[in-house]
C-alpha cells in the first residue's frame, strides 16, 4: 500500500527516479528555467525547494546535503552564492511552474516550464511591467484624490472664513446665523472630505510600495 | 456461462455509444485575441499572466 507515501513515481524505479531528479535539479539551477514535462516540473519543485532551504540555512552540512544531491562543487557553489541569496526573507515559494499550451508532439505529454520565483531577468523585466499597470492604477486614484483635494482645498477655505466668522459674529446678530448656517454645513462636511485625502496623500507612498512588493507576492501564489 | 439472448440492435448499440465523445476543451482568448487554454502560456504570442515565457524562435 501506498499510505502516506506522497510524490509521484513517473513510472520508474527509486534509483531511476533519484537520477531524473538530480539531472532536472542541476539543468534548473544551471539554467535558471528549464522545460519539462508537467508531471516532471511538479514534482521538481519538491526537490529544488528543498536544495533552496538548504542555501538559505548556508552552513557548511547544508552544503554537503546539497552536494549529496548536486554532486557538483560548482553548482553548489552556485546555489549557495547566487541562487540562494534572492530569496533571503522569503518563506517558500521558490519556484513557479507555468504550463504550456501546446503539448509535446510525439507523445503528446502536457509540458509546463519551471522556474525560480526570483530570477535574474525575472527581477528586471516582468515585475517592471508587472508594477507599471499596478503602478499606474496607485497612481491614478491618488491623482483622483489630489484633484478632489484640490478643489476641496480650493473651496474649504473660502467656505471656512466664513464658517470662522459666523460663530463670532452669531452672538452678535441673530439673523446672520439664519444665513449663515447653511453656509456654515457645507463647509463641515467637506472639511472633513479634505481631512481624508490629505490622510491619504502621505499613503499615496505607501501604495507605491505596495505595488512594487505585490508582484513578488504574486510570483508566488503562482 | 452467461450469454446473450439477442444479437446487440444497432438501436440499443448506438444509445449505448451516445454518450462516448471528445470533451470539448475550455477554450479561451488571449489577450493577443487568439484562442488559447486557461491557466496555459498562449502558445501564439507566449505571454502568461503579463510574463513572455516564449520567444518565437524558441523551442
Amino acid at each position: 500500500m501506498r499510505h502516506r507515501k506522497s510524490g509521484k513515481r513517473l513510472g520508474r524505479t527509486w534509483e531511476h527516479r533519484k537520477s531524473l531528479f538530480r539531472n532536472l535539479s542541476r539543468s534548473l539551477l544551471t539554467y535558471g528555467k528549464i522545460r519539462t514535462t508537467e508531471a516532471k516540473a511538479k514534482e521538481l519543485r519538491k526537490v529544488v525547494d528543498r536544495l533552496i532551504t538548504l542555501a538559505l540555512r548556508n552552513d557548511l552540512h547544508a552544503r554537503r546535503q546539497a552536494y549529496k544531491v548536486l554532486e557538483n562543487h560548482a553548482l553548489v557553489k552556485k546555489l549557495f552564492d547566487e541562487i540562494g541569496p534572492r530569496f533571503v526573507g522569503v518563506k517558500g515559494g521558490y519556484t513557479r511552474v507555468v504550463k504550456l499550451g501546446l503539448p509535446r508532439p510525439g507523445d503528446c505529454a502536457p509540458l509546463a516550464i519551471i522556474e525560480f520565483t526570483r530570477g535574474v531577468h525575472d527581477e528586471d523585466e516582468p515585475e517592471a511591467k508587472e508594477s507599471k499597470p499596478k503602478a499606474e492604477a496607485a497612481k491614478e486614484a491618488p491623482a483622483k484624490k489630489k484633484t478632489k483635494a484640490k478643489k476641496a482645498a480650493e473651496e474649504t477655505p473660502a467656505e471656512e472664513t466664513p464658517a470662522e466668522e459666523a460663530p463670532a459674529e452669531e452672538p452678535a446678530a441673530e439673523e446672520a446665523p439664519a444665513e449663515e448656517a447653511p453656509a456654515e454645513e457645507p463647509a463641515t462636511e467637506e472639511a472633513p472630505a479634505e481631512e481624508a485625502p490629505a490622510e491619504e496623500a502621505p499613503a499615496e507612498e505607501a501604495p507605491a510600495e505596495e505595488a512594487a512588493e505585490e508582484p513578488k507576492k504574486e510570483g508566488e501564489d503562482a | 456461462m452467461a450469454l446473450p439472448k439477442r444479437k446487440t440492435s444497432k438501436s440499443k448499440r448506438n444509445m449505448r455509444r451516445a454518450h462516448d465523445h471528445v470533451a470539448v476543451p475550455n477554450v479561451i482568448y488571449c489577450e493577443c485575441g487568439e484562442p488559447t487554454l486557461p491557466h496555459r502560456v498562449c502558445p501564439s504570442c507566449g505571454v502568461y499572466k503579463g510574463r513572455q515565457y516564449l520567444q518565437k524562435a524558441d523551442d
